[in-house]
């Protein structure tokens, strides 16, 4: 058994993959949140998590960059790898891999600060900038990659947070796509976001997808049909079914899948 | 239709009717506000109450009575060998200018035409203090010996009652310091021009004085070693604090030693301050060697008694920052110390102010420790500069106030409710300050 799945799992790695797990664990305490996981993310495509609440596609996704580790009673098993290195070594200083693997979160958590400042602040931290102007640059150019700069090119040095919630989310997506990073991790980017919010910030990732490999976490499938390329099904802490969108959305393999698919649980 | 409405007893057919559940919680409503109403209003008296009395006791140290005559100044008296050695002139004490000043209030009684029937000791009107006055003059300036100058002399602390309302002509019969003959003749003096009372700068600048010369008393000293005590404390308090509870928030793990702190903390902050003075006596004098009276000593103790009231709110503080700020900044790849310092601490600082000042206050109306550990001395001697005034013996405020109560002279109850007036715009301007600060950060957002 184990080494059939062995073999499997050799097969998957043929295929060119931006991170591939393989076999993670995660528990919470004493709790068992993720079971055995093996996923690989294709560069420069859309990846959704769907799943029921609690299924641990969140958890999983924050695994993609370490941001478990603020959590002190969670633990990770496993191998994780991005561009093939391990990203759990102990030689990985979490900063560094965060610099290359972006976050957005479920609600928009803009700085208390300008616009301009919520942009500035990843690539002054990571030296991305040696002059003013070249900063300035990298700003207007995430703005505009977030689909926001004309909304507030004229109000930059206006709040963040004074903004509507739909675009805080686009200023926070500017704001992780400021540093560059190789893939972005969305963890439920649109629930806090009203329906035209929403299909700005789709709009949004498939056009990031031209430059980034996108990892999407959402509750509405129809959101994963819309803007994923891959889908992976999550329930209850197992990856129950992953592949082609296309694939999961009208041919699942698993039962479950089709289950929650067509609204029986979840 | 009337099955539904009598399907539920005890609710009235009609809204417009409250019912009796309705009266009854509107009534408990009422009487809850009505309570709230007295409480503030008993608090607002209570303030009202205690700053009129204080003011009241207290305007009076504000002011003070000067009385100005001109003082021959004869060469004979002040420099008998006449060559001007200041060794030598220093010898005439100020019982050797004593005379002098009976002499010009004779001279002046006699230039004005006042006479009184029974009047002894008129010099008695002038303070003690001014023979002082005079002798450094002259000491200072000594060509103007065998000439005369005019010298603003404090009034005794009697005559300055007198005109503040403290002393009459019934209270100065049975007093054996003031007779009626010399307020009448202080009454003469005024209205010559002569007797004058004017804003008293020196209540705020002077040294404290001995008993019987309440009218040169002032705050000077006591001033200046609680700023510098208040400077130990901001220089030691504020970081340490604000470190400690910076490390136990953000990077300390959770385990049964730091919950054994956070324990200790709180009952730190609960410690009677006279234990921190006994604390001090043994620590920072017994063992550390560090002189007695002295505002480094008084600041490392109020700093230690000071730092959990500091290090609680600021806990409370940074714990008050959302998460999605520090994940937000995570997220784009800040250290865990950039986090802190970049975005948690700008967004705790004005309740970590907030705390700071309420700390710093209470570490300035603090009286208790600093009377074991010898504060309490009477110190007529300012303090030098910083750094090394920090060792020299100097007094704080609640310390003079506290002094100044036990004292028998009635001008010195004045004195101590002026000190309380000082010590209160203090502690306002402290407040006023941190609001102007947690306004300026909060602006930030």
């Amino acid at each position: 058994m184990n080494e059939m799945r062995l073999t499997e799992r050799e097969d998957v790695t043929m295929a060119e993959s931006k991170i591939s797990a393989r076999g993670v664990q995660v528990y919470y305490g004493d709790n068992h949140a993720i079971k055995d996981v093996d996923v690989d993310i294709q560069d420069k495509t859309v990846t959704a998590f769907i799943g029921p609440s609690g299924c641990g596609k969140s958890t999983f996704l924050r695994c993609l960059n370490r941001m478990n580790d603020t959590i002190d009673i969670c633990r990770v098993e496993g191998d994780i790898r991005l561009d093939n290195e391990d990203i759990y070594d102990k030689r990985v200083d979490p900063v560094q891999l965060r610099a290359k693997v972006g976050m957005v979160f479920q609600k928009p958590n803009p700085f208390p600060k300008s616009i301009y400042d919520n942009v500035a602040y990843g690539p002054r931290i990571h030296g991305l900038a040696r002059s003013k102007a070249e900063l300035d640059e990298i700003v207007e150019k995430s703005l505009r990659r977030g689909a926001i700069w004309d909304e507030v090119k004229d109000r930059l040095h206006a709040p963040g947070t004074g903004l509507s919630g739909g675009q805080q989310q686009r200023l926070c997506i500017a704001r992780a796509v400021a540093t560059e990073p190789e893939v972005l991790l969305m963890d439920e980017p649109c629930s806090a976001l009203d329906p035209i919010a929403t299909s700005q910030v789709e709009e949004l990732i498939s056009e990031l997808k031209e430059n980034f490999s996108v990892v999407i976490v959402t509750h509405s499938m129809q959101q994963a049909a819309r803007v994923s390329q891959k889908t992976a099904f999550f329930h209850l802490g197992v990856l129950v079914e992953y592949g082609e969108t296309a694939q999961i959305f009208t041919n699942p393999r698993d039962p479950r899948t089709e289950s929650y698919i067509t609204g029986r649980i979840g | 239709m009337t099955d539904i409405t009598h399907a539920s007893p005890g609710r009235p057919n009609s809204i417009l009717a409250p019912d009796d559940r309705t009266r009854r919680r509107n009534a408990a409503e009422a009487r809850f506000r009505l309570y709230g109403i007295l409480a503030i209003g008993v608090a607002i008296l209570a303030l009202i109450f205690l700053l009129t009395s204080v003011v009241r006791n207290g305007a009076g140290a504000f002011t003070q009575t000067y009385i100005s005559l001109e003082v021959a100044l004869p060469a004979d008296k002040l420099d008998k060998n006449g060559n001007r050695d200041p060794a030598e002139m220093a010898k005439v004490s100020t019982f050797g200018y004593k005379p002098l000043i009976k002499a010009a209030i004779q001279d002046a009684m006699a230039a004005q035409g006042i006479a009184i029937d029974g009047l002894k000791k008129p010099e008695s009107l002038v303070s003690e203090d001014a023979a002082a006055q005079i002798r450094n003059y002259v000491l200072a300036h000594p060509e103007v010996i065998g000439g005369s100058r005019t010298f603003d002399m404090l009034a005794s602390g009697r005559i300055d009652g007198f005109y503040k309302g403290r002393v009459t002509m019934q209270s100065a019969e049975r007093d054996s310091n003031v007779s009626p003959e010399q307020l009448r003749l202080a009454d003469a003096l005024k209205e010559a021009g002569l007797v004058e009372t004017r804003f008293n700068w020196n209540f705020i600048l002077w040294p404290d004085a001995s008993e019987n010369r309440p009218e040169a008393a002032g705050l000077g000293v006591a001033i200046i070693g609680s700023l510098y005590m208040m400077f130990v404390v901001l220089a030691l308090a504020l970081p340490i604090g604000v470190a400690a509870s910076i490390y136990l928030e953000e990077f300390a793990p959770r385990n049964w030693f730091t919950d054994l702190i956070e324990v200790n903390i709180s009952n730190l902050a609960a410690v009677p301050s006279i234990v921190y003075g006994i604390l001090g006596l043994a620590l920072f004098i017994n063992f550390g060697g560090l002189p007695q009276s002295a505002p480094i000593v008084g600041g490392l103790v109020l700093s230690l008694m000071t730092l959990p009231r500091i290090i609680i709110p600021a806990r409370a503080a940074i714990q008050a920052v959302p998460p999605s700020i520090r994940e937000a900044a995570l997220g784009v790849g800040a250290s865990k110390m950039q986090t802190v310092f970049h975005h948690v601490l700008p967004l705790a600082a004005p309740g970590i102010l907030t705390g700071l000042i309420i700390g710093l206050a209470q570490a300035l109306g603090e009286t208790a420790p600093l009377l074991l550990i010898g504060m309490v001395a009477f110190v007529r001697d300012f303090p030098a500069a910083p750094p090394e005034g920090l060792f020299d013996p100097a007094t704080a405020l609640p310390v003079q106030i506290y002094n100044w109560t036990q004292r028998s002279d009635p001008a010195f109850v004045e004195r101590a409710s002026g000190a309380i007036i000082v010590l209160l715009v203090f502690l306002i301007v402290m407040n006023a300050v941190a609001i102007v600060l947690r306004r300026r950060f909060e602006r930030r957002w």
